[in-house]
Formats: C-alpha cells, sequence, structure tokens
C-alpha cells in the first residue's frame, strides 16, 4: 500500500473509496441474500401455525417439526423419494464412475461418439427427455410407476457423476500410480490401494449430486412416474390448494442435513491432508 | 466446465498411464452407455415416432396409429408459435440476469474471499438443498401483490397502484435466472479461478486501467466458463414449465407449458411429441452454432 505519505482524506473521500473498493464484496453479499430469501422464507414458514394452507403467517409453532408426517400423504412422498434417490445414485454413481475410468485411463476407439454420448443427456431440456421416455414406454405398454422413475433418474444422473469424477482423475499426479508401481504393485493393488483412494473424494462428490438431482426432480420424474408420488411431484400438485406447513419442515430439514454433510466432508477431507 | 479441466490437465500427465489395445475399457464403458442407448437415444426415436402418429375415427382417448403425418409438426407449430418464441426470449432474458448476478458474484468468491472461499462456495450451492418447487412458491409470497417487494416499489413516485410483479413475465424471468443461477456461478468460478493473478497484475503493470484489464485479459480468459455458465441456464430454462406454471398467467405459457399439458390434461400426445422434438433440435443447433462462436470448440 503507497497511503502512509499521503495525506489524510476526507470522510467522505475515504467512504466513497472504501466503497468503491468493495464494490465487489457489497455486490456478492447482495447475491447471497437473493439466493437465501426464499430458503429463509421456507425456513421461517415451516414454524407458521397454518392448518392446511401455508400463505398467510398466523403464529409460532414447533408442532409441524414436531409432527412432520401430520399432514396426509407428505411422509409417503418423502419415503418414496428417498428410496428412489438412493437406488438411483447406487447405480448412477457405479455405471458412470465405470465410464470416467475408461475416459480418463484408457485408450480406446470411439472416445468422441462416448464424449457426445454423455454430453447430449446435459444440453437436452428435461420436458423432452421426460416426454421422450413416456413416449416409448407408452408405446411399449410399459405403465410408469417406481421403477420407471429410478430408470429415468439412473438416466440423467449419469452424465454429472461421468463429468465430477473424470475431473478427479485427471487432476491426479500420475507420478503416485508409478511410484506404487515401482514399489512393486500390480496393476490391481495400485487401483486398489492407491488410484480409487485417491478418487473416491470425487465419487463422493458425484454420488451427493446424484442424490440431489433425484431427490430435487420434477419434470422428469412427472412424465414417468404413473400414479406414484414423490416429494416435488406432492409439492406441485398440493400447490394448487395449498401447502401443508410439514412440506416446508422436511424441506427446511433436507437444507441442513445436507449442509451438514457437505461440511464434515470438506473438514474430514481437510484433516486427512494435514497428515 | 470439467470437460475442458480433464483436455487440459489431462493429456501430457495420463500418457504414461493409458494402456490400449485391451477389452477393459470396453468393459468399463458398456454397462452405463448401454443404458443411456436404451433410455435416452432409443426414446428420442420413439419419441419422433409418436410425432407423426394420427388417432383413427372413433378410436379410444390415447390411441394413435401411425401415419408418417410430418403435417403435424406444421400443425403443432402454426398452433403454438406464440408459446414457442416465448420460451427463447425468457430463457434469453433470464441467461442475461444470471449472468450479471453470477459473474460478480463468481469473480468476488475467485479473487477477494481469500480463506473463506470454500464455505462460500458451499453456499453458492447450498440454497439447491432445499426443493426447487419450495423455493419458486416463495418467490410467489416474496413478490406478491401485498408483499414487501411490491409494497417498496409502490412507495417510489410515478409507479402505478395496480403495479404488480407476480403473474407477469417478470415473475417468470426471475424465477427462472433464480432457479438456474448456481448452474451459470460454478463454471463462471471454475475458469475465473484458474486465472493466475498475477496475469491481471501485468495488465495493471502495461498501463491498462481496470476497464481494459477486464476486457482484454480477464473476459477472455473467463470464456470457456461463461459459454459453460450460459448453455447450463439457457438449455433447462428454454424447457421449463414450473416457473411459468407457478409465477406466471396463462398470457406467460412457455413450450414446456404446452407439452406437459398435449401429454396429460389434452392426451394429445403426437402434438406434444412433435413439440419435443422441434424443441430438441432448435436447441440443438443453437448450442452448435453458438459454441462454434465463441470459439471453444473443445467444450464437448
Amino acid at each position: 500500500m503507497t497511503t502512509i505519505n499521503a495525506p489524510m482524506p476526507s470522510l467522505s473521500h475515504r467512504a466513497s473509496r472504501w466503497f468503491s473498493r468493495n464494490l465487489i464484496r457489497i455486490y456478492a453479499a447482495l447475491a447471497f441474500i437473493y439466493l437465501f430469501i426464499p430458503v429463509a422464507y421456507t425456513f421461517a414458514f415451516s414454524f407458521n401455525d397454518a392448518g392446511k394452507s401455508n400463505l398467510v403467517w398466523q403464529g409460532f409453532t414447533l408442532e409441524n417439526w414436531q409432527n412432520p408426517c401430520g399432514a396426509p400423504q407428505v411422509c409417503q412422498a418423502v419415503v418414496n423419494s428417498l428410496q428412489i434417490g438412493v437406488i438411483s445414485t447406487v447405480l448412477a454413481t457405479i455405471l458412470g464412475t465405470m465410464i470416467a475410468f475408461a475416459l480418463g485411463r484408457y485408450k480406446f476407439k470411439g472416445r468422441k461418439s462416448t464424449n457426445l454420448l454423455i454430453f447430449l443427456p446435459m444440453a437436452t431440456p428435461e420436458v423432452v427427455l421426460g416426454a421422450s421416455l413416456l413416449a416409448m414406454f407408452l408405446n411399449l405398454r410399459v405403465n410408469p410407476g417406481f421403477w420407471t422413475i429410478v430408470i429415468s433418474h439412473v438416466m440423467f444422473c449419469i452424465s454429472f457423476v461421468v463429468v465430477t469424477v473424470k475431473a478427479r482423475i485427471a487432476s491426479l499426479d500420475p507420478r503416485l500410480e508409478q511410484a506404487a508401481m515401482d514399489l512393486y504393485a500390480n496393476e490391481r493393488e495400485t487401483f486398489r490401494y492407491v488410484t480409487l483412494p485417491l478418487v473416491m473424494p470425487g465419487i463422493a462428490g458425484a454420488a451427493l449430486l446424484a442424490f440431489s438431482l433425484s431427490f430435487d426432480d420434477f419434470i422428469i420424474t412427472n412424465f414417468n412416474s404413473g400414479v406414484v408420488s414423490t416429494f416435488p411431484k406432492f409439492v406441485y400438485v398440493s400447490a394448487a390448494r395449498g401447502i401443508p406447513a410439514q412440506a416446508y419442515v422436511i424441506g427446511s430439514a433436507m437444507f441442513f442435513i445436507a449442509l451438514i454433510i457437505v461440511i464434515v466432508g470438506q473438514v474430514v477431507s481437510r484433516k486427512r491432508k494435514k497428515i | 466446465m470439467a470437460f475442458l479441466h480433464a483436455v487440459s490437465t489431462g493429456k501430457s500427465a495420463t500418457k504414461s498411464v493409458l494402456k490400449s489395445r485391451s477389452l477393459t475399457p470396453y468393459l468399463l464403458l458398456a454397462p452405463g452407455l448401454i443404458w443411456l442407448v436404451t433410455f435416452f437415444i432409443i426414446p428420442i426415436f420413439s419419441l419422433g415416432s409418436t410425432s407423426t402418429m394420427v388417432r383413427p375415427e372413433g378410436a379410444q382417448i390415447g390411441v394413435y396409429v401411425q401415419e408418417l403425418r410430418f403435417a403435424n409438426y406444421v400443425d403443432a407449430f402454426l398452433a403454438n408459435q406464440d408459446q414457442y418464441i416465448r420460451s427463447f426470449v425468457y430463457a434469453g432474458l433470464a441467461t442475461i440476469l444470471a449472468l450479471l448476478i453470477a459473474y460478480p458474484l463468481a469473480y468476488a468468491i475467485a479473487f477477494k474471499s481469500g480463506k473463506y472461499r470454500n464455505i462460500l462456495l458451499v453456499l453458492v450451492i447450498a440454497p439447491f438443498f432445499t426443493s426447487f418447487l419450495l423455493r419458486t412458491i416463495a418467490w410467489t409470497q416474496i413478490l406478491a401483490d401485498s408483499g414487501p417487494v411490491v409494497s417498496a416499489i409502490k412507495v417510489l413516485p410515478f409507479i402505478d397502484d395496480l403495479f404488480r410483479i407476480n403473474n407477469t413475465s417478470t415473475a417468470v424471468v426471475i424465477g427462472l435466472a433464480y432457479n438456474f443461477l448456481p448452474f451459470m456461478t460454478l463454471p463462471l468460478y471454475a475458469s475465473l479461478e484458474r486465472i493466475d493473478p498475477r496475469t491481471l497484475e501485468a495488465a495493471g503493470d502495461l498501463y491498462a486501467n481496470g476497464l481494459t484489464t477486464f476486457r482484454k485479459v480477464t473476459l477472455p480468459l473467463s470464456m470457456p466458463g461463461l459459454v459453460a455458465g450460459t448453455l447450463l441456464t439457457f438449455i433447462p430454462a428454454a424447457g421449463d414449465y414450473v416457473n411459468a406454471a407457478i409465477l406466471g398467467n396463462p398470457g406467460t405459457k412457455m413450450i414446456g407449458n404446452v407439452i406437459e399439458s398435449r401429454f396429460f390434461a389434452v392426451v394429445d400426445y403426437p402434438t406434444a411429441a412433435a413439440l419435443s422434438f422441434t424443441l430438441m433440435a432448435t436447441i440443438l443447433i443453437l448450442v452448435t452454432v453458438y459454441i462454434r462462436r465463441s470459439g471453444t470448440d473443445e467444450l464437448v
């Protein structure tokens, strides 16, 4: 800083300079407020003593949090969403990680078309993904339900897993694997004890991403769910006649659970780095 | 996007570990690619097939037979061209709005956040953990006619008493920009973060002022993130129907709303399929032109 010898500027001058120097920080703070207003709103209204329709503030209560299954069908929808999320995440993470290793570690013919096939689902609007899958199910006379939702979620999650895990594989230092080989580890041991542990954070991140995409998906699910309800579908359907406050409880709880998982994950990985 | 990252960092590094002429890569690829072909590629063909079907005279609701009637596309487009054009206009406006919010945000996280960088990144994604439907519905309350935002704006002079945001196209665009903001912020951050701050200092040393440095150094270097971010915002926004359904009115319907109601309310599968197919084709063409124009071919 070169201001040591400069004369003391006037207060308003200093204020305006502080403002222009921190303009970008102020802007970022405003952007964060924009991002979090609806989250804060959802959290606040989870304590609303609302009765059936949670539109106007009626007074504070803890009852919704004590009895989140109080509204009919909320918990069945959440259980469905959790089951679909877990099954889809496991399948998509396994399939996507395998593709990521093939792309990141091997030479083979057809790499370009593989990359294109991974990219296309991400470049296709959800409404088209949902409508095309439903068109196929209808043409095959398959009744949509639980398993058609799982199929669709695995389909759109694979690409995101591949991209996430591939980036992690690409950032590895290949000398670590060479060192293992130099120390007489064979290919399988090198993979098991060196490569896989190093890629694990990427796989965990991909799984978390896949689960949150699956749990929150509405458009593709709506096309391929038949009469099966999921949490987003429950919210959308009940929006017309008023959403029960219990849905706000579940939305807020998911927010805090996911936040804790992410923070714990960061702390754990930082501790490991120190060792 | 991560593709770029993989290309730029992985090429020389992985050479020694790349193995060729083995069956392993194909065995690793097979299950996932078979899944994608069966549940993504074949359905697209199925959609194409449905789009030229015709309902026979006197048939039950929902029964259609293949007659290769390509005029379905013309009928579907002519009947819904307003919603079709509106989708791209709204998606374009939402992308610009999201870019204006996300660029300074990503810049601040990349260059001005110091040790709080990781926390701020988590905060960008965190709103995602609350159901996006609940957050969109929250906007209807926040922007409601008697809500805080509208009341505050009405205090200003020259504002009509009938001024409202809810159920207007403004609300739909705000909702779209909001819902896809992290998709814009994260790729922008990823490419800004890789800029060496010394290149910006060097620009200053060469007498470039702040604006020139931004225009000639920062912006070109962040181009890959900007292209990826705008695509990741524009594509889902163009096909979205949730924001228009919750925040809009019947006059702000987008093509997604039409496809949804054709499928479920009207049970007119061919029209819905023709519209979906047209939407997908238009987006693919726009994306290809955009990627070529912006000179980031290596994105895919």
